[in-house]
């Protein structure tokens, strides 16, 4: 064994990778900066599985201050643990995990190896773009508790909420699988009928009678080739387009859909593909009709295309515990949070989160409602009094009495509300409904004018001009265009760290007029934090005193006023005492110096309020206290000062306001609104969009999630894209937040890109149709130009979102 | 030239065959997740790593 004190260098955690601050804990010639690291290497290296730190260097999680002590014990109930898991029998269960630990190789094959660590589990996988740990599990030998606890002493704590115990995300596995299957078969189809194509390309001698056997062979191949693609490949388009004109006629609704065009082409080519086969035994159209299922699949499958470490549709279930303490006469017993009634009396330990509106029994409480209100600091609450929902005790474990059921609580309400009670309408943009009105009728108008002149001229035209006009006018790389280039936004906006939901929002994005910011945690920063003191000027002694006591604790609010004192070199030998979430008292020269809440510090009732500040006394006699403000954003006055010319700006904050007078030169006064509660922030937005306004909302915390669910569309910020946020159109990485005006504008210019291979697109359907109204289509013009036309229209709008990309330089980070 | 009738058919179930085979492979769930195989596959099987430094 080793131990080094004093070292020049900074030692970082084998584990870790963390400096260790203090002197560092060593096991077998290697240093950890805590215990909770040493514990893992421990594990580890009794079960051979030190290969962990090979594949990546200081692969570990930080476990500081991390305490799990009975924070699972509600798994060894039946009912709840029953509840987890995905299949049960007497010797095998599975259940799956959501680890927001997980980030590199390394923890794939320490999590993958986890049966060696703990005899009784089976088999373990983990998906790691999801961070799903799938496990089974022999229950006689090792319960649910205890892997979950073992998963949290290695740093991949799982997440279990309200939300775990539902099972829903099977479906859309099966629609991908599905779009799949169709590619495939399609492809395959496509293939082979080109294939088979060939001859009749190369003009087949039909006087020959070996080649009109042939013929017939390869014709009635490429017939039986189709069925699938017409009756599987693009049963989509013609199921979307009947539903649509099913509901123009029962007047459901006037848009028609972009399938009705499409699913018309598709319909003409094989109405007279199967004409031409069976009745003149001629080529059809198969090989055109096959390419252009599968261009359009393609293009469905590029648009289908999401983020799948992200999740935007989460509710308060993403965030409320699964279970929670209950006081049953004079034992204590776990209950399902869904379970809980009125009458109740549940018992919340430090940092846990209140479930459901009650009432304090205990005499005292901190309660942060930040998670509810977005005010950041923590109110002070007193026995008989109301604490709401989704407050998070700091400090003490208390006792509280439910009088309202979860899902009747303020903060749940919210989700009540009927928007909620539907799905958010899937956006319909002017673009491609304006788009498909008027193609559609164009394109009839066109089969309908052409139709006439033959009628008038030469009948036996009628047939082949009035479908070839359908055939050709069917928006393939109209339909292209769209998802290929708002497809390659979107992958652009997130390498940039803009991740938006699907290309629909971009598409929206355009359309609006209004931005909406939240304050706390959006405008300013949670992590950058502000120190201001009131009170009578300290003398040197005092601050010196006052550094030793707050550079001993690890609480966050310590922390800031140690970084606000400075530095003070000389070193004072003093006595501290810690009392957890309340303060800090120490004693020097015979004089009590006390910092910490009022309740602590002992202020008159009078000078109280509900903001949280640490106060200080000496010898009981109070000299000021400190306050501590997030700080703005850097750049932020230049966001908004460049959002400014575009949108029209307001401010909902759930605060107070204070920080009114500096807003004031960013938004017009009559746009700044505080002390917003959650269903006010979206009730404001209802209001707007009644107006006639179409909004983008920001906000970070739940506290905005009726806003963002409200809004058009719903940018969450958040401090790091991993971690949680609130049901939203997009996610916006806080480190990026100057670059807002410069995404805003990027998918202005996505509009302009696709109208302009709409254009070119729409060239060439004029030339197309002036082939067919002529009556002149043959089969191996239609065969190469379709696909033509498609692909370069696909290739012009990728690569000028590209160049637009560099000229405004979100490529450099790829 | 009747051989080419058989040469299609023949063609035509051997494509089929990796279809059928794509078909399988979708409905296993091989492509639900691509990456992670993508990592697993660089780690060694056995337990000795130690010996390796």
């Amino acid at each position: 064994m080793l131990l080094e004190k004093e070292v020049s260098t900074q030692i970082l955690c084998d584990h870790c990778g963390e400096v260790c601050v203090e002197e560092s804990l060593v096991f077998e010639e290697k240093h950890f900066c805590c215990i909770g690291c040493k514990t893992v290497f421990e594990i580890l290296s009794e079960n051979n599985l030190c290969g962990y730190y090979d594949l990546n260097k200081n692969a570990g999680i930080s476990l500081k201050s991390k305490n799990f002590e009975g924070k699972f014990d509600y798994l060894n109930k039946p009912e709840i643990e029953e509840s987890l898991l995905d299949f049960r029998s007497k010797n095998i269960n599975k259940a799956t995990f959501y680890l927001p630990g997980v980030h590199c190789s390394s923890c794939v094959w320490l999590l993958e190896n986890f049966h060696k660590i703990r005899n009784g589990v089976l088999y373990s996988r983990l998906q790691f773009l999801k961070k799903e740990l799938s496990v089974s599990y022999d229950p006689e030998k090792v319960s649910l508790k205890e892997i979950v606890e073992l998963l949290a002493t290695l740093g991949y704590e799982p997440l279990i909420s309200l939300q775990s115990a539902e099972k829903d995300n099977k479906k859309d596995v099966s629609e991908s699988r599905k779009l799949l299957l169709q590619i495939a078969v399609t492809g395959f189809a496509m293939g082979n009928i080109m294939l088979l194509s060939f001859p009749e390309y190369f003009k087949l001698d039909l006087e020959n009678n070996v080649d009109a056997r042939y013929q017939a062979f390869f014709l009635y191949l490429n017939f039986a080739l189709s069925m699938p693609v017409f009756f599987f490949g693009a049963i989509d388009y013609l199921k979307g387009a009947w539903r649509s004109i099913r509901d123009l006629v029962q007047h459901n609704s006037k848009i028609l859909s972009v399938d009705i065009p499409i699913a018309l082409g598709i319909t003409a080519l094989f109405v007279r593909s199967t004409y031409e086969t069976l009745f003149l035994h001629s080529a059809g159209y198969w090989d055109s009709l096959a390419g252009l299922v599968f261009f359009l699949l393609v293009g469905k499958w590029v648009q289908m295309k999401t983020y799948d470490f992200l999740s935007f549709e989460r509710n308060y279930k993403s965030f409320f515990p699964l279970a929670v303490k209950v006081k049953n006469g004079t034992s204590t017993d776990y209950k399902n949070v869904a379970d809980i009634a009125k009458g109740d009396t549940m018992i919340i330990h430090n940092e846990e989160l209140i479930p459901a509106d009650s009432t304090l029994l205990s005499e005292h409480a901190h309660i942060d409602y930040s998670f509810v209100t977005g005010e950041s600091e923590p109110e002070s609450i007193w026995i008989g009094n109301q604490v709401f929902a989704g407050g998070r005790q700091k400090g003490r474990a208390i006792e509280v009495l439910v009088n309202k059921e979860v899902s009747q609580s303020y903060l749940t309400q919210l989700w009540n509300q009927d928007n909620y009670k539907k799905e958010k309408k899937v956006a319909h943009t002017q673009l491609a409904d304006n788009f498909a009105k008027y193609f559609t009728y164009i394109t009839l108008a066109i089969a309908l004018v052409t139709g006439l002149y033959w009628y008038q001229h030469d009948v036996s035209v009628i047939w082949p001009a009035v479908t070839a006009v359908l055939m050709v006018a069917c928006p393939c790389a109209l339909t292209l265009s769209m998802p290929f280039t708002m497809g390659t936004v979107m992958g652009i906006l997130g390498k940039n760290k803009f991740y938006v939901k699907n290309q629909e929002v971009i598409q929206l994005m355009n359309e609006t007029d209004t931005l909406i910011f939240d304050k706390t945690g959006t405008l300013t920063n949670a992590s950058k934090q502000e120190v201001v003191y009131l009170g009578n000027t300290l003398t040197d002694e005092e601050n010196q005193i006052l550094k030793a006591m707050t550079s001993s604790s690890v609480h966050p609010v310590s922390k800031a006023i140690s970084n606000f004192l400075g530095n003070n070199p000389d070193e004072i030998g003093i006595t501290i005492k810690e009392e957890k979430g309340q303060g800090i008292s120490a004693n020097h020269k015979n004089h009590l110096y006390q910092l910490g809440s009022d309740y602590f510090v002992n202020v008159p009732i009078d000078n109280r309020d509900n903001t949280a500040r640490a106060w200080l006394a000496i010898d009981g006699e109070i000299k000021g206290f400190f306050q501590i403000k997030s700080g703005y954003r850097e750049n932020w006055k230049q966001v908004l000062n460049t959002l400014k010319s575009r949108f029209g700006l307001f401010l909902l904050s759930g605060d107070k306001n204070t920080d009114a007078s500096m807003l004031a030169s960013e938004f017009e006064k009559t746009h700044l609104f505080f002390e917003q509660k959650p269903i006010d922030k979206l009730n404001f937005i209802k209001d707007l969009q009644e107006k006639g306004k179409r909004t983008i909302m920001i906000g970070d915390g739940i506290n905005d999630a009726g806003a963002l669910r409200q809004s058009d569309i719903g940018i969450a910020l958040s401090e790091d894209s991993q971690s949680f946020t609130p049901a939203s159109d997009a996610i916006l990485d806080a480190s990026v937040f100057e670059k807002l005006p410069l995404f805003l504008n990027f998918s202005k210019w996505a509009l302009i890109i696709v109208k302009l291979s709409f254009l070119l697109s729409l060239v060439y359907n004029f030339i197309g149709v002036g082939w067919a109204v002529s009556g002149k289509l043959s089969p191996v013009m239609a065969a190469i130009f379709m696909p033509l036309s498609s692909i370069s229209v696909v290739l012009f709008a990728v690569s000028f979102t590209y160049l637009v990309a560099w000229r405004k330089n979100l490529l450099k980070q790829m | 030239m009747q051989v080419i009738i058989l040469l299609v058919i023949a063609a035509l179930v051997v494509a089929g065959g990796f279809l059928a085979a794509f078909f399988w492979a979708t409905k296993d769930g091989q492509f639900d997740d691509t990456i992670t195989p993508a990592v697993r596959i660089l780690f060694d099987d056995s337990d000795k790593s130690k010996k390796g430094e």
